[in-house]
């Protein structure tokens, strides 16, 4: 047989290269990593740490969050809440086939707000800033657990709370005189005032769907919020995943209440479950404090069935 | 303890961790890459690839292979993707589309790992374990090899002779990578990371509804894509999701396989010149850099600054409970001063400092400690560009490990150093210039700038993270981000090696009273200055059009 050229021998020789090292890495090691998970012990993690019920079905996994939402999406109040998530998928959020994040920045603070005559659902172009999204949670769980659902740069003036934020407009570009102000995610006819009536002496107005204001400069309104709101930071934020399935002891805490006055037990005997189902930082100093909402809705159905 | 306590015990017990596998690992590499003998295992491999184990190659010859291999390996993986319809385990899924199988073998072979893919949607059992994990291995592997091959250059004296690149393939990928990887996956499993060749389960939830659990090689994919700084995820949720990174500690773990090898491997490069000083010098600079960065990241994330972050009182957006706000900057800081690329929080949603540091990292050329072998390279290189500088300081020709930076050293270094900006700039600037692609930035404004420039430093750089709210996946981005991973990675790696040639075929000179001694703080000091500087100069100006201009607003 003739000699192949270099180059292709040089290539032939790569090929079988990859081939053998595809055999190893990309076969017997799964297989062998397989193999070891297969010890009783790491099997069930391997499987994906599911839970069953009596029946020997499976309910889901300790590892997956879950929601506890009716078939619109409405708390179901006899549960512990989850955060929000935005892995939303064929079945609502917390799909595993779709995991993921928002992905919105620090400044992403303005709505794109939608056609009065579709609305937020019919207007495939309206958007919810993060900081809207954030604003509407709080006042929501606030409203939910009885607590003041008011937080830094928000404002609840309307049918919703929006994300407080101001396009001014300057005699001269972005200094000078404030000519003009619009409360940028405050829609005319959706509320009744804009939430400040005077910036820097000049009348705020609402603002107009396909108003042109990109010639503003987005200034958010602190407010007077306090800086420690009643409710916790996780709770109006989504997670990386969209599968958390914690959420903190503060906002278990903010919940007890509730689930209590739903279950008809005391308070103490759901605050002993919470505690059962909080883990601390490991070794005391890896991660946060984590209370597992799944295992911990499980245990209250057990303990404290709905009656 | 508080939160802030918390971190940095976090921080300080990661550094112990490292520097106690610091001379083990170090010394452990060194021994496998130049073992005179090969192993009756190693010869039945080297006999199937038909590599003439015995024969060393010269430095352009060793490129070849190179290439040649990581051509091959794009192939491959591109027809494996193309294919996948056909091919067994494929859970249903079609053949992926050309422009993201091309972009993704081209970031799985470049050690990249940018997926304009969701991976639960788009890619069978079989084409993660044996296709995308392959290639964990082997890029991985490629680069500790590159870097190898540069300290040989700087050890020997007077030869063309730089190593086998068979031989050092074969080596490191079955003797560094695969045993630790071993250990790791079984130690993740141990934590709650999913390793099985199930489908979906159908789990039906307490109130009623469905959820569909999906399954995976997870364990042993997770494990070699952290060590190996590659950092593609199973999921499209990356080391966020819990069956990659269940618990507190598993992501301990993982941010530690991540970095040992790079960490290590100025160990193996001191072994290797033979003075053990100098790997500590190389170190120290990756160190401080290094903890730099890990302190900024996680001083601007735990202050929460921004509009968003103040409204929640913290930056909890994108961050999973279980690993909170400092050991997810953490994880950010390393990923991103690696070449890793995972993610075990979301970097879009970070605050702009925050993020902007993570750019700034990538901007380093990941040396910090940088990818496995490409951080080592990267690091020697700007070694070599500082005893220039220093040198003109002097007025004395300048060496280095007793080797003269002459003119055609200089040329490479400086070669080397231009690749990736001139990528990052020109791509990003061709990208503004086509208005289509303005539709890919989720935000308009200074964040919008830094999701494009992320895309573009990521890809250049060979990191892989991404601003995910960034809409790549476009024929456009496909393409281009695709070239420059293929550039940012290849180019770089020609040079180095030509820089290995013409230092090897030098004869020393012995170190006289006017040599700049390159194992003392001051030059540890001078790299991170010349470091600082080159970097400062080449990119503050479109830092300040991004997240400089988000942050100050």
């Amino acid at each position: 047989m003739a000699r192949l050229p270099r180059w292709v021998a040089q290539h032939l020789a790569a090929l079988r290269a990859l081939l053998v090292l595809t055999l190893i890495t990309g076969v017997l090691y799964p297989l062998a990593i397989l193999a070891v998970a297969q010890i009783p012990g790491l099997d069930d993690r391997a499987e994906g740490s599911l839970i069953y019920d009596e029946a020997g079905n499976v309910v889901g996994s300790s590892l997956l969050g879950q929601s506890f939402t009716d078939a619109d999406g409405n708390a179901l109040l006899e549960y512990f809440q989850s955060r929000p998530s935005m892995a939303v998928g064929e079945t609502g959020d917390y799909d595993p086939l779709v995991t993921g994040a928002s992905n919105l920045g620090p400044e992403d603070v303005v709505d794109a707000l939608p056609d009065p005559d579709l609305g937020w659902d019919g207007d495939a172009n309206a958007a919810k800033s993060l900081l809207t999204q954030v604003c509407e949670r709080s006042f929501a769980i606030g409203a939910r657990e009885g607590v003041d659902g008011s937080r830094p740069y928000c404002t609840d003036s309307g049918a919703s709370a929006v994300g407080a934020v101001l396009g001014v407009f300057y005699s001269e570009g972005t200094t000078g005189e404030v000519t003009r102000v619009v409360s940028l995610n405050e829609e005319c006819g959706t509320v009744e005032a804009p939430f400040l009536a005077e910036y820097e002496g000049v009348q705020v107005e609402c603002a107009e769907y396909g108003g042109d204001y990109a010639a503003a400069i987005i200034t958010p309104v602190e407010g007077d919020a306090s800086d420690h709101p009643a409710v916790p930071a996780d709770a109006v934020t989504a997670s990386g995943s969209g599968l958390d399935p914690h959420i903190s002891p503060e906002y278990a805490r903010l919940q007890t209440a509730r689930i209590a006055a739903e279950r008809g037990v005391s308070e103490a005997d759901i605050e002993a479950l919470v505690e059962e189902h909080t883990t601390g930082r490991f070794l005391g100093f890896m991660g946060d404090p984590a209370v597992n909402v799944v295992e911990l809705n499980l245990a209250l159905d057990e303990a404290y069935p709905v009656s | 303890m508080s939160a802030t306590t918390a971190g940095i015990v976090f921080i300080a017990a990661m550094a112990v961790a490292l520097a106690a596998t610091y001379r083990p690992l170090g010394d452990y590499i060194y021994r496998v890459v130049t073992r005179e003998t090969h192993y009756r295992v190693e010869r039945g491999i080297y006999r199937v690839i038909g590599a003439r184990a015995g024969e060393e190659q010269n430095w352009a010859g060793y490129a070849k292979s190179v290439l040649a291999f990581s051509a091959v390996s794009v192939l491959f993986l591109y027809g494996f993707l193309r294919l996948q319809a056909f091919l067994p385990l494929s859970l249903g899924f079609a053949g992926v589309d050309p422009y993201v199988s091309w972009n993704t073998a081209v970031s799985f072979v470049t050690n990249t790992n940018w997926q304009a893919y969701s991976g639960e949607s788009t890619m069978g059992h079989l084409v993660q374990t044996t296709g995308l994990a392959v290639q964990n291995f082997v890029s991985a592997a490629v680069g500790i090899a590159v870097a190898v091959v540069l300290v040989r250059g700087f050890a020997r004296k007077a030869t063309d002779k730089l190593g086998n690149f068979w031989v050092d393939l074969v080596r490191i990928t079955v003797w560094v990578l695969l045993p630790i990887a071993t250990i790791g996956a079984i130690v993740l499993v141990a934590g709650g990371v999913v390793q099985n060749f199930t489908d979906v389960t159908q789990a039906v939830t307490a109130t009623g509804d469905t959820q569909s659990i999906t399954g995976g090689a997870v364990a042993s994919q997770e494990a070699i894509k952290e060590l190996g700084t590659n950092g593609g995820g199973f999921y499209n949720a990356n080391s966020a999701h819990p069956f990659e990174n269940p618990t507190s500690w598993t992501n301990f773990i993982e941010i530690y396989l991540l970095l040992m090898i790079p960490v290590a491997l100025p160990r193996t490069f001191g072994r290797i010149v033979g003075d053990n000083r100098q790997g500590y010098a190389i170190v120290a600079v990756m160190s401080v850099l290094a903890l730099a960065s890990i302190a900024a990241v996680f001083g601007f994330e735990s202050m929460a600054n921004g509009t968003v972050p103040q409204a929640v009182t913290a930056a909890m957006e994108g961050k999973e409970v279980r690993f909170g706000v400092g050991d997810s900057s953490l994880f950010a800081a390393a990923t991103t001063l690696t070449s890793t690329g995972a993610v075990n929080s979301f970097h879009d949603s970070f605050t702009s400092f925050g993020g902007g540091v993570l750019i700034l990292n990538m901007m380093f050329g990941e040396v910090a400690p940088g990818g496995v072998g490409g951080g080592l390279y990267g690091m020697l290189v700007l070694a070599v560009i500082t005893v220039f500088v220093a040198g003109l300081m002097v007025g004395r020709t300048p060496e280095y490990l007793g080797k003269k930076i002459g003119a055609r050293e200089m040329k490479l270094a400086s070669l080397y150093f231009l690749v990736t900006p001139a990528l990052l700039l020109t791509g990003l600037a061709a990208s503004f210039a086509l208005p289509v692609n303005l539709d890919s930035m989720q935000e308009a404004g200074p964040h919008g700038l830094s999701e494009m420039l992320y895309a573009f430093t990521s890809a250049s750089n060979n990191n892989g993270s991404a601003f995910g709210g960034f809409g790549a996946n476009t024929p456009w981005f496909n393409t281009a981000l695709g070239l420059c991973m293929l550039f940012g990675r290849f180019l770089p790696i020609v040079f180095v090696l030509a820089l290995a040639g013409s230092l090897a075929r030098q004869r020393p000179v012995p170190a006289s009273a006017g040599t700049l001694p390159t194992h003392r703080p001051l030059f540890v000091g001078m790299v991170v200055g010349v470091t600082l500087v080159l970097i400062a100069l080449t990119f503050l100006p479109v830092l300040a059009l991004g997240p400089l201009a988000e942050g100050l607003r």
